[in-house]
């Protein structure tokens, strides 16, 4: 029984939860820093409306609410470049890079960026701050992209495309 | 907005978002959070594919490690503190509007999730790792958010004063 039980585990989680775990409660102090000190829960995605108001006049862009939280977006997403980059010199073994097909990542990215600026938020901003908040949209918007992340994913591998 | 907000010498008046204590207390969270992306393993977009194929559920416990973490401190700060020291504004949840576009950005969202394996943190986490290939992705994503966002000034331009505040 127990051997069966640690079988199914195995199979589950085949790297364990460990990792997992402990980057997950990391990733959550990181908004938790920040929001005992500002009550703003951020996510990574909005950087990506609030730095284009940087460089285009689209009326989009260019409301307040970008406009005025766009410097420290930056300074969260260099945050997060530079916090990976200490644990890749740290406990991550150096440099990593990914052998997933360029046109995957590129019309992938294009899909994200649509996806989650018409979603109103991403795996951190509905995932972990929505999702913690109690949310029900953000609960229905990350249980439809689970859905449907993994069906396409799931497709892609069976059409034969690796990685 | 004011002048006062344009120009950067005036303290008194300088926005709450600008001040160093604020800057300083982003980039520490922004460290954290990177970091953490990082031991999860979630800036390798395998990883993630592995996930999405149903061949590792680990990740689930990067997000509800994650969303632990942010519930618990929400809720009791919502309970026991008052106003957020360097914003002087109430603690709050993350809310949004729940409407169609709320399913369809999810949806569009999931296609381009499990075609590339990256989303926003960890396409930025990724990169701090050495992983110059996520490029491609991160190109793409704001090519993607301009777009929506262009598309979205058109459609409301002739019918619509922009927000000053959502």
């Amino acid at each position: 029984m127990v051997t069966l039980l640690l079988s199914a585990f195995d199979q589950l989680f085949p790297h364990g939860i460990g990792r997992y775990a402990v980057g997950g409660v990391f990733v959550g102090l990181g908004v938790a820093v920040i929001y005992l000190g500002t009550s703003i829960q951020p996510g990574a995605s909005t950087f990506l409306e609030s730095t284009l108001s940087y460089v285009s006049g689209v009326k989009r862009f260019q409301q307040h609410r970008f406009t005025v939280s766009r410097d420290w977006r930056v300074v969260f997403t260099v945050g997060i470049v530079a916090g990976a980059g200490i644990y890749a010199l740290t406990l991550g073994g150096g440099v990593w890079t990914t052998d997933v097909q360029w046109w995957r990542l590129l019309g992938g990215g294009v899909l994200v960026g649509v996806g989650t600026r018409l979603g109103k938020g991403c795996t951190s901003g509905h995932g972990v701050c929505g999702v913690g908040s109690g949310s029900s949209t953000s609960i229905l918007n990350v249980a439809i992209f689970l859905a449907i992340a993994s069906g396409t994913a799931l497709a892609v591998q069976a059409a034969g495309v690796s990685p | 907005m004011t002048p006062e907000q344009g120009g950067r010498d005036s303290g008194a008046s300088r926005p709450a978002e600008a001040s160093p204590a604020f800057l300083a207390l982003v980039l520490a969270g922004g460290l954290l959070f990177g970091f953490g992306l990082g031991i999860s393993h979630m800036a390798r977009p395998e990883v993630v594919l592995d996930f999405l194929q149903l061949e590792d559920f680990g990740l689930l416990f990067v997000m509800g490690g994650a969303a632990g973490v942010v519930g618990t401190t929400t809720v009791l700060a919502v309970r026991f503190l008052d106003d957020a020291p360097l914003t002087g504004r109430p603690y709050g949840r993350r809310l949004r509007d729940l409407d169609a576009d709320v399913a369809i950005g999810g949806g569009i969202f999931g296609v381009g999730w499990g075609l590339s394996g990256i989303c926003p943190g960890a396409g930025y986490a990724s990169l701090g790792i050495g992983n110059l290939p996520i490029l491609w992705g991160i190109v793409g994503m704001f090519a993607g958010a301009y777009v929506q966002g262009y598309l979205r000034s058109m459609d409301r331009s002739g019918t619509e004063e922009p927000a000053a505040a959502d």
